[in-house]
């Protein structure tokens, strides 16, 4: 396949060329490459690169695909950290997704990219995309997809251009995700206009597989074909992790849509069954997705990643446009397609199944055993570079670090200024102004555009605090997730914004009587090249690297998203941090809500008068500053270990996790999930904790959980507490025949008039 | 007693659909489109999904394929044949109900619990039900507004082949509220509602009593199973 009959040349720029015509122009800098990568270029290869090694280098070298600014502080995940913590990590950083141990040889690997640059130039294809591109790298590990969940953040709610990203992204979110046969099974949603240039998609996926199913993409095996199948390559995405996803968006200049790719949710379905197929019939020694980067991505990726090399012909390709270019080819990110090392021998297995499905390959060369990655076209060769210089040893930086110069005195302008609440009036007031605003209020209108139900295996959804799987039917095993970032905490203090964000997502798994177990992130921040910014990158990564040291949760992969920021304003630093949980049986799980007459309710953990940067802050007196609420992780793990023994002693009824609002919103949340209502009363938490009647309703104090309990169960709760050291107090009982919350000497607040605010706020801006 | 599912490219709820059956005590057995073989079973149900991608129409390149065209060929004879959400379309697309089903009013796809009002219970696939009774089932679709002639309608109605009414909320714009219809000689049930989704405490709707508790979906299958029986 490599000796054509016709030898003239096509006018390609070859090898040859390369060393005949040293001096040519190259287009280096409208690549995204800086001068000293171009000049280093020259220098492994010794001579210019073609425009097709130019163009693979520049797209695998781009931010998104290199990691160059934040490589340097990624490290410290897989440095801190204990023996005990890769107890059950089969496999970690580096790889396409973190596959983790979960009991009776079951595994599952997950994960959580961004998709933020192409969402807001076409927030449909762009969101629909980023989920396809994150199932794809839970499928090449070896799994198959169980779940997706999405983690938004869009502008002002009454912006004119959000309804236009809001609604694009739901549905491309919806549409893939429907299609794909994937639970949606939780998420975020947060409106901040710091987001309006640049909204945040973020997408997660977890597959779940035996232990023995296990597949790490790599071309370890010389002779083995190296088969490209799924779509046909188009000229859509191209350079997209170069253009898009590694530069900040100018206001002017040239549109960017033709680097965005376009979705095919039913070729990526029976894409997923026919590679399930291929890998139980044992006919592939590794699967590639083909996301960013395209073929330039896979094929370096598995020789790379093997220690091989690779000979690829690229003329192989099947293309949906014969006009495109080799370099085109190269760096194209069409959707849906997936690169697969088979060994010769199972090649008419292979066909078999592919076409059974009656997907599309061709077979684009082979595994050498060198250290060199050749791609031709036709007889020409146009690519001829070691592979680990394109796949892993791309630039790393050290990019300038500074104290931003609004910090200090954004640090000192705390919330004790603001005034509190006067009256009972006022407070009832600010409680049901809180609810109503779209940050609290009702999601529905988003999630119930979302499949919960497919797959039969969805124990937990939203508005629940966890998203939760059942993973073996036999036995009832499951897993369960939670996502969560407060930008506004991180940009007070991008430390302890992080250390935050892993608490909260801790808490929220725990509350469903899961035990945490693995961490994924997505950090979110602006330009690297801003060294206000990196100092934020700097300081987060070490916050949740240290805090995860802390609650003995390794990190088990994630993304970096730079440049997330519209001229020279960046976004919050918005640290998207994911917790996973086990949980031995689904039946055990606790919902959010209660949903029994007369049962307890008690809040754990104490308040604390902590304003700064809270929600009340915010949406009633317009004010970000000072610092966020501490957070002590010794107490967290405290709270999640009484959480689960109280689960597995069935003692709890619901448990909800007291975050943005504080306890005034967990207390309304608590009672729309089964439309129950309660008395509670605030005066034992306003004598204990010594704060006044505003910190207790909207005080954000880490480490507090509110739950119900069965009057039957309330003795052997409150010794639990008490032994366990988890500060415990009665605040209230559930009432399900008044239709009301009432809060002692504050207000008796109508359920119908709650969910009346709650409930109307997104289809009132989003119609 | 054997209940086939046919599983087309771009299928989603068959294991569903086989677990439904399983837990109603039959055997589900896997049926591929592109085999005319129905193996023999004693009914077959067309799951959801989106078969084909939802290109040309929903349901429409589906109701072409080799195991479609034997479940035609059977229905006549009587198999009983329950299709939902995009089998429902299928079922529509095959003429083996009349009818058709377009974009969802709203213009959204909608997930929710839906109530729905049981009008026929003498079909092969709700004898168990009492008439008129309301039950709890998930709906999910972006394409469920039934529609018909008038002339469908009245015949429809007078003909008590309406199997399913929503109630409280029309979530698609359906006509005459109608979530489910029958055949004349009541084998052939489509419905958009998801009944598989309905089967298993802990992973269905939320009820009164508990979340996620609602099985009220079991009752299609056990009422197959038991005229199967019977027969």
């Amino acid at each position: 396949m490599f000796n054509s009959k016709k030898l003239e040349p096509s006018g390609v720029d070859t090898t040859d060329n390369a060393s005949t015509e040293p001096d040519k122009e190259q287009p280096w800098q409208e690549l995204g490459l800086k001068q000293d990568e171009y000049e280093e270029i020259k220098k492994i290869l010794g001579r210019r690169p073609t425009s097709s090694e130019l163009a693979m280098y520049s797209v695998m070298w781009s931010e998104h695909c290199s990691y160059k600014s934040s490589k340097i502080y990624l490290r410290q995940f897989g440095e801190k950290v204990t023996p005990e913590m890769k107890k059950y990590l089969m496999v970690g950083m580096g790889e396409n997704a973190g596959v983790v141990d979960i009991g009776e040889g079951l595994a599952v690997t997950f994960k959580v990219e961004s998709h933020n640059h192409p969402s807001f130039i076409e927030p449909f294809q762009g969101a629909a995309t980023g989920v396809g591109g994150i199932v794809r790298d839970i499928l090449s590990m070896g799994a198959r997809p169980i779940a997706i969940m999405d983690q938004l953040r869009f502008g002002a709610p009454t912006h004119p251009d959000t309804a236009r990203v809001v609604h694009g992204v739901v549905d491309g979110i919806s549409f893939y995700g429907n299609c794909l046969g994937l639970p949606n099974i939780g998420g975020e949603t947060v409106f901040d206009s710091v987001y309006q240039g640049n909204p945040l998609v973020n997408a997660l996926s977890i597959g779940s597989m035996k232990h023995e199913d296990l597949k790490l993409a790599k071309a370890s095996n010389p002779g083995d074909l190296v088969i490209l199948f799924g779509a046909r390559t188009g000229a859509d995405g191209i350079g997209g992790v170069s253009v898009l996803a590694s530069e900040t968006f100018e206001s002017t200049g040239p549109t960017k849509r033709p680097a965005v790719q376009v979705g095919d949710p039913f070729a990526e379905k029976v894409l997923i069954e026919c590679c399930l197929e291929l890998f139980h019939a044992g006919v592939v020694a590794g699967i590639q997705d083909l996301g960013g980067a395209g073929i330039s991505c896979a094929t370096s990726e598995l020789a790379s990643n093997g220690g091989k090399g690779m000979r690829v012909q690229l003329k192989n390709v099947l293309l949906r446009d014969e006009s495109l270019t080799p370099e085109e080819i190269l760096m194209s990110e069409s959707q849906e397609r997936m690169c697969a090392v088979v060994p010769k021998k199972k090649l008419k297995e292979f066909e078999k199944i592919v076409q059974k499905w009656e997907v599309e390959y061709s077979v684009l060369g082979d595994v050498i055993d060198e250290d060199r990655l050749y791609i031709n076209w036709g007889h020409e060769e146009i690519v001829n570079v070691p592979p680990r210089t394109v796949a892993h040893d791309g630039p790393v930086y050290e990019r300038p670090v500074a104290y931003p110069s609004y910090q200090n005195e954004l640090n000192e302008n705390t919330s004790a200024k603001l005034p509190r609440a006067k009256n009972a009036t006022e407070l009832a007031t600010q409680l049901m102004r809180l609810i109503a605003t779209p940050n609290q209020a009702d999601k529905s209108w988003i999630t119930a555009q979302y499949d919960k139900y497919v797959g039969g295996n969805t124990a937990l959804s939203m508005p629940d605090d966890s998203g939760m799987v059942r993973v073996s039917e036999e036995s009832g095993l499951g897993v369960a997730l939670a996502t969560d970032a407060n930008g506004k905490y991180a940009y007070l203090n991008p430390y302890e914004g992080a250390r935050l964000a892993l608490a909260e997502a801790y808490r929220n798994v725990a509350v469903t009587g899961a035990v945490p177990r693995a961490v994924t992130n997505c950090l979110n921040f602006g330009s690297p090249e801003n060294p206000e910014v990196m100092w934020q990158f700097k300081e987060a990564t070490a916050g949740l690297a240290d805090a995860c040291l802390e609650l003995g949760i390794p990190v088990t992969g994630g993304n970096v998203s730079f440049y997330n920021q519209s001229g020279d304003v960046a976004i919050y630093p918005t640290p998207v941090v994911g917790v996973l949980g086990v949980i031995d049986d689904v039946a055990r799980r606790i919902p959010s809500g209660w949903q029994d007459d007369g049962n307890n309710i008690y809040l754990l953990g104490t308040t604390y008068d902590e304003l700064d940067g809270s929600a009340w802050a915010k949406d009633i007196h317009d004010h970000l500053g000072g610092q966020p609420p501490r957070v002590d992780l010794a107490k967290e793990k405290l709270l999640a270990d009484l959480l689960h023994g109280a689960s597995i002693q069935g003692l709890i009824e619901s448990a909800h996790d007291l975050s943005e609002g504080g306890l005034g919103i967990a207390v309304l949340e608590a009672s729309l999930r089964f439309n129950v209502g309660a008395r509670i009363w605030l005066g034992d938490i306003l004598d204990r904790d010594d704060i006044d009647q505003t910190a207790a309703l909207f005080s954000e104090s880490q480490s507090r959980v509110l739950v119900s309990v069965g009057r039957e169960d309330d003795v052997k709760f409150q010794a639990l507490c008490e032994a366990r050291g988890v500060p415990c107090l009665r605040v209230g009982v559930t009432d399900a025949t008044s239709g009301l919350v009432e809060i002692k000497d504050i207000a008796d607040l109508r359920l119908d008039d709650i969910r009346q605010g709650w409930s109307a706020v997104m289809s009132e801006l989003f119609g | 007693m054997k209940i086939g599912v046919i599983t087309y490219p771009g299928t989603l709820d068959d294991r569903d659909a086989q677990r439904a059956i399983r837990l109603a005590g039959g055997t589900p057995v896997p049926l591929w489109h592109d085999d005319d073989d129905l193996k023999k079973v004693d009914a077959v149900v067309l799951p959801g999904g989106f078969s084909y991608g939802d290109y040309l129409r929903c349901g429409a390149i589906a109701a072409k394929a080799p195991a479609t065209k034997e479940v035609i060929r059977l229905a006549a004879k009587g198999l009983p044949v329950l299709g939902i959400c995009n089998g429902f379309q299928v079922l529509v697309e095959s003429h083996l109900l009349p009818g058709g089903l377009i974009r969802n009013e709203k213009q959204h796809f909608i997930c929710r619990d839906q109530k729905l009002r049981v009008e026929n219970n003498e079909t092969a696939w709700t004898s168990l039900f009492e008439k008129d009774q309301e039950i709890l089932i998930p709906l999910k679709n972006g394409e469920g507004g039934y529609i018909a002639t008038d002339d469908t309608l009245k015949m429809l109605e007078q003909e008590n082949r309406i199997a399913f009414r929503y109630v409280e909320n029309n979530p698609n714009g359906s006509m005459n509220d109608i979530a489910g219809i029958t055949n004349e000689r009541g084998n052939v049930v489509g419905l958009m509602p998801h009944p598989e989704h309905a089967v298993e405490a802990g992973f269905g709707p939320d009820t009164p009593t508990a979340m996620r508790s609602g099985i009220d979906g079991l009752l299609f299958f056990e009422s197959v199973l038991k005229m199967v029986v019977n027969s």
